[in-house]
């Protein structure tokens, strides 16, 4: 029982989907089925608010390694729940100014909109700033010419990483001027005009890199259409747990 | 309103260099420049109102012929938009619903079901001057299509790939032996779980941070439940942060369901599939971090991935962790090829799920993908081949309306976005 109803909801779900998909006069079924999924997902936002202080209680109670971070958690948890849902800072709305509780608590100057704008925002792009140093350490390691195809692709990726930038365009332009000085642009410029750093750039990104992702997409595609297909007819149950049981 | 003194003598000073030289013209802007009361544009004709083809009934299209005064060389222009106006046909006021803008002769309207509408079109010019109206004569009202016609090849395709998946595990099930070419990634989870277990050390699973109705975090969960088994087998230890709190329930159940038939129930823990946070950089500060304090040594990224595959893949890195990255997101490809030991590149990942269960059933699916596969090549090497056909006797002078009309059908029906896009 514990299986055949998420697997009956699972089967029943995905094939209203597809139905809705076809037939016009279904097609709201599918944000029916949205809703439920995101009343399902705020019912379990207590469990994970649930794990989450268990998880750090408990290392703070032991005093595990790196115990001060989870303190700084549950922490920071309980206060944005506390201002959040006590509404800090916000203001009854203008149509209603008796009711002092209608008013949205993400509204600008709220405690909680301080909180997401001064405290959240800058920690996130704090974050996201390391991708710069992290992208610089993976090329590094990625474009190293260790074979031919790591060769091809450090080449490649230099003549890209270049056509992106004015360089390129300069280059290309002085390269022009020298040429024209020797022999007459008018003989040689429609046939290595395509060899430009910036030129070749597109090519690249335009031919060989769109046919490649074109083809990723497709697999990509005929992987979903699989998966999704053993969901519902119940071949692949491992999502549930395993077939054995 | 706040008097600006700069952009007073700035205006002043532009006027004044304007009505020095009488080339320079401000017409729209300079005060005093009032254009005569413009008169009415000509109004449109031949209205005509259609049903919307292949909705629910909620849809009507009104077109008309231009208003004579919409042409590109009226300068300034005569015309400047076309306001559509409604009313049931059982009575009631015109209302506007709608407007298009110059040159644009039609007009797409939601409506009630069930219902009949009469239209009129007017068109209005510089000054809001309006033409006379233009009715429809005929009453019109919308018709429910039971299908979709524009997603008919669509469906064609979806239904033989799916019915070539089904025939293919109905040919496994009957003991037809399949081959399926050996994949590197997933042959290493064995390897990285074992050196997890030699090490003393655990293994990190992160199952993207999409929610469990995205297919991706679906494929990831069932790569977790072969991996929690070999980790239940193995005697090692498995973590697995989640970034909503749907995966980490079904992570649960899937991972104690796979230590129950690995015969090691009493190895599970719970507390060791958590909950960290739906905020994306939030869960990368929480994951990398425990990285760096548990320093597994295996980690497994099996499912959606944006802007902080990298920043995971990396930290792992750092701590010489083996990596085995799996997703269908073309732009994170890159880096966790540049970043992991081992990654399962789109239809890899997906299949990931048959190929590790090694249920002759489940490869029969795997099976089935490549005659979708075949069908795509197919049909993308026949476009290939009409496009340039048509191009070579275009430029000859042959009569290329057949292969035109091919082309066109195989690119706007066929390979088009067969009505996804409404």
């Amino acid at each position: 029982m514990k299986r055949t109803v998420p697997l009956f909801l699972a089967a029943a779900t995905g094939f209203v989907l597809i139905v809705a998909s076809f037939v016009p006069a279904a097609g709201s079924w599918g944000k029916y089925a949205v809703d439920w999924f995101n009343i399902l997902a705020a019912l379990a936002f207590v469990l994970g608010g649930g794990s989450l202080l268990s998880q750090h209680l408990k290392k703070i109670s032991d005093q595990q390694a790196g115990w001060g971070y989870s303190l700084v958690t549950v922490v920071s948890f309980l206060a944005t729940l506390v201002v959040g849902l006590g509404k800090f800072g916000v203001a009854p709305p203008t149509l209603h100014p008796d009711k002092v509780w209608a008013g949205d608590y993400k509204e600008a100057g709220s405690g909680f909109s301080w909180i997401f704008d001064y405290l959240y925002t800058p920690l996130a792009a704090t974050m996201f700033s390391i991708l710069a140093c992290f992208v610089a350490s993976a090329a590094f390691r990625a474009f190293r010419a260790k074979n031919v195809e790591a060769t091809i692709l450090l080449v490649t990726a230099f003549i890209v990483l270049l056509g992106r930038t004015y360089a390129a365009i300069w280059i290309g332009d002085q390269a022009d001027w020298l040429a024209s000085q020797v022999v007459d642009p008018a003989i040689w410029h429609p046939y290595v005009t395509g060899l430009r750093l910036d030129k070749l750039t597109e090519t690249i990104m335009d031919v060989f890199n769109t046919a490649g992702t074109r083809a990723i997409m497709i697999g990509i595609a005929l992987g979903i259409v699989s998966t999704s297909l053993k969901v519902l007819l119940g071949v692949d149950r491992s999502y549930l747990g395993s077939d054995d049981r | 309103m706040p008097h600006h003194p700069t952009r007073h003598g700035l205006g002043t000073l532009l006027f004044a260099v304007a009505a020095t030289f009488p080339g320079l013209s401000f017409a729209d802007d300079a005060p005093g420049d009032a254009a005569p009361p413009a008169s009415p544009p000509a109004p449109p004709t031949d209205i005509v109102v259609e049903d919307r083809p292949d909705d629910a009934g909620d849809g009507l299209v009104v077109r008309w012929t231009l208003s004579k005064d919409d042409t590109e060389d009226a300068d300034p222009r005569t015309v400047l938009k076309y306001v559509v106006e409604r009313k049931p046909a059982k009575g009631g006021e015109f209302e506007q619903v709608g407007e298009s803008t110059y040159k644009q002769p039609e007009f797409e309207d939601e409506v009630d079901h069930g219902t009949a509408y009469l239209y009129r079109v007017v068109a209005v010019g510089r000054g809001d001057v309006r033409s006379p109206a233009a009715e429809s004569t005929e009453a019109v009202q919308p018709v429910l299509q039971w299908f979709n016609g524009r997603r008919a090849w669509f469906g064609i395709l979806l239904l033989v790939v799916c019915g070539s998946v089904v025939y293919f595990i109905q040919i496994a099930r009957r003991g037809t032996d399949l081959y399926i070419r050996p994949i590197a990634g997933l042959e290493a989870v064995d390897e990285a779980v074992g050196r997890a277990t030699e090490m003393g050390k655990s293994v990190l699973f992160v199952p993207g941070i999409q929610d469990i109705n995205d297919i991706q975090t679906v494929a990831g969960i069932t790569v977790l439940s072969r991996v929690a088994r070999t980790v239940a087998e193995y005697d090692a230890e498995l973590v697995v942060p989640t970034a909503r709190s749907l995966v980490m329930t079904t992570a649960q159940e899937t991972v104690e369901a796979a230590y129950l038939s690995a015969g090691r129930p009493d190895a599970y823990r719970e507390d060791d599939v958590y909950y960290l946070t739906d905020e994306q950089f939030g869960y990368v500060a929480g994951v990398t971090g425990t990285m760096v304090r548990d320093e597994p040594a295996a980690c497994f990224y099996m499912g959606a991935f944006y802007a902080e595959s990298l920043i995971l893949a990396e930290t792992a890195n750092s701590i010489g962790a083996i990596q085995v990255a799996g997703t269908a997101m073309p732009s994170q490809l890159p880096f966790f090829v540049a970043a992991c030991d081992y990654t399962l590149i789109g239809e890899e990942f997906f299949a990931a799920s048959a190929y590790l269960s090694g249920e002759a059933h489940q490869l029969g699916s795997l099976k089935g993908q490549d005659v979708g596969k075949g069908i795509g090549a197919t049909l993308v090497v026949l476009g290939c081949l009409v496009l340039t056909a048509t191009t070579l006797f275009t430029v000859r002078g042959f009569d290329v309306g057949l292969l035109t009309a091919i082309g066109d059908y195989l690119t706007q029906n066929v390979l088009g976005d067969g009505g996804l896009s409404r």
